[in-house]
């Protein structure tokens, strides 16, 4: 009841993460990590700053949004939005789900993945697949399913962010984050 | 190649019996030895929580325990002759009481005895949950009148951990108390992480305020130990109109029960590991102030309190 109220509250505000709303800094990305399972959120974020790069990268992590609107000012311009999503939560999808609504809808354009984790669990699983592959759709973003608890994945997850991460800063030239939309089309659509 | 400790406990047992034999031990020893066993290992058993009230007018007598033995005694004999009552009194002041129970026609059961510790400066009694409910208001009426007071009532409070039962009901855990000025975070003696700048953390405020609100329900210190707590729906089915026609206005009965190694300590770490917004419900936070792990919840008047229950 109380994250509603605040919801409500905050929105009114209009406290919207925007894609275009900063200038960028040279040669730096920023990467928004979203989610309730903080230890997971931080494992990953560790072994994102591990992997080399060529660029300057800040991980912000939050488990909701809105962020503080206190903060705005010193925020850089956020280039990618990861969901972190935990079948094994229904609290912690329902978070996403509100945090959804504070993203504007030019992030969709390939500036926003939804990570799945806790999928091999099968018996712990309070969140519908169906429910999880429905918010891919709708909000036109690819879903990544990953054991981040496995450092394997892990590496390989953050290596794929980041390769992410660099084609939405606009890092490499000649390919736009609105290629990402081709990760959408599965064999069903033929 | 497993060790093989049969040989090890008979000759133990063998001993034992021996030494029983040479100083003449009778029932009595017997049932000292399994009074010190189970207090040793009393969180083996369920405990029940029970709270007796003075009679009208009645005087805080100075506790004489020889006086409490015999009318203990006396009131169960007078119903049910074939009984093993033995008693033992421990440090903490607590008088643990060995009931093994019979019939009319049979001796008794020495190995389904019951259990109750109680504290003589105190009005609660804890009664081990193994007993005979149909022996219990024997047991109850024989308390009563032993230590003076005038009635008793089973409380809905029940657990493992018989400290933790103690510290609920003599209110020795860490209580909380409303200031009316909020206080802002205490500096903590906490060596600052090694954070690397690249690392953000978005919402520290609202990290700060859960800890806060956690820290203004639960208090500070251990919380006590309890296994489960139990919640008893007899509200209405609440549901889309055009769902199935559930016109009968009927109870939709519901039980809900949550079990944990430590219940409390569980729910203080759900709004810091982000799996429930802070603060709790306080069907769940009241566990500790309202002595009770067992709830009744009724339509429209929200938590009612279990009535009486007369042993």
């Amino acid at each position: 009841m109380q994250r509603q109220q605040r919801f409500e509250s905050q929105r009114a505000k209009m406290s919207v993460v925007r894609p275009f709303d900063k200038l960028p800094v040279l040669n730096s990305a920023a990467i928004l990590l979203v989610g309730t399972d903080e230890d997971l959120q931080r494992q990953l974020a560790q072994t994102i700053l591990k992997e080399k790069k060529d660029f300057k990268i800040s991980i912000h992590l939050a488990t909701s949004l809105p962020l503080p609107a206190e903060r705005d000012h010193i925020r850089p311009r956020i280039d990618l939005i990861v969901f972190m999503i935990n079948v094994q939560s229904k609290y912690g999808f329902k978070n996403i789900e509100a945090s959804l609504a504070h993203v504007d809808a030019n992030f969709f354009l390939g500036k926003v993945c939804f990570l799945v984790t806790g999928v091999g669990r099968v018996n712990h699983c309070s969140v519908d697949m169906s429910a999880v592959r429905k918010l891919g759709d709708v909000y036109c973003s690819p879903l990544v399913f990953c054991e981040l608890e496995l450092e394997g994945i892990r590496i390989s997850t953050a290596q794929r962010l980041l390769r992410m991460l660099q084609i939405c800063a606009g890092h490499v030239p000649g390919v736009s984050a609105l290629f990402f939309s081709s990760l959408m089309r599965s064999s069903n659509d033929e | 190649r497993r060790l093989d400790m049969r040989p090890l406990k008979e000759a133990i047992a063998e001993a034992v019996v021996q030494l029983c034999q040479e100083n003449l031990a009778s029932i009595k020893e017997a049932a000292v030895l399994d009074i010190v066993y189970n207090h040793t290992f009393q969180n083996k058993r369920v405990w029940t929580v029970y709270q007796m009230t003075k009679a009208t007018g009645g005087e805080t007598d100075i506790f004489d325990f020889t006086a409490f033995k015999r009318k203990f005694k006396r009131r169960i004999q007078s119903s049910l002759i074939n009984v093993t009552i033995n008693f033992k009194e421990f440090e903490d002041n607590a008088i643990w009481i060995r009931i093994a129970w019979g019939t009319s026609y049979t001796k008794p059961n020495q190995y389904k005895a019951t259990y109750v510790v109680y504290h003589s400066q105190t009005p609660y009694a804890f009664i081990s949950k193994s007993i005979n409910r149909s022996n219990l208001p024997l047991l109850c009426q024989a308390l009563i009148v032993a230590s003076n007071y005038g009635d008793i009532r089973e409380m809905e409070l029940r657990s493992h951990c018989l400290d933790s039962l103690k510290d609920i009901v003599f209110k020795r855990y860490s209580q909380t108390f409303q200031t009316h000025h909020p206080k802002p975070l205490q500096e903590r003696n906490v060596a600052p992480e090694n954070v690397d700048p690249r690392l953000i953390q978005e919402d520290k405020s609202e990290k700060e305020r859960i800890q806060r609100v956690n820290r203004e329900v639960f208090g500070d210190g251990p919380q006590p130990k309890l296994e489960f707590a139990q919640y008893k729906l007899e509200t209405m089915f609440k549901s889309n109109p055009k769902m199935v026609n559930v016109s009968e206005r009927e109870s939709f009965r519901c039980l809900v029960k949550f079990s944990s190694p430590h219940l409390l300590e569980a729910l203080k770490s759900l709004a810091p590991a982000g799996m429930a917004d802070a603060p709790l419900s306080p069907l769940l936070t009241c566990i500790p102030h309202k002595a009770r792990n067992y709830f009744k919840i009724k339509e429209r008047k929200g938590v009612l309190a279990a009535s009486l229950v007369s042993p």
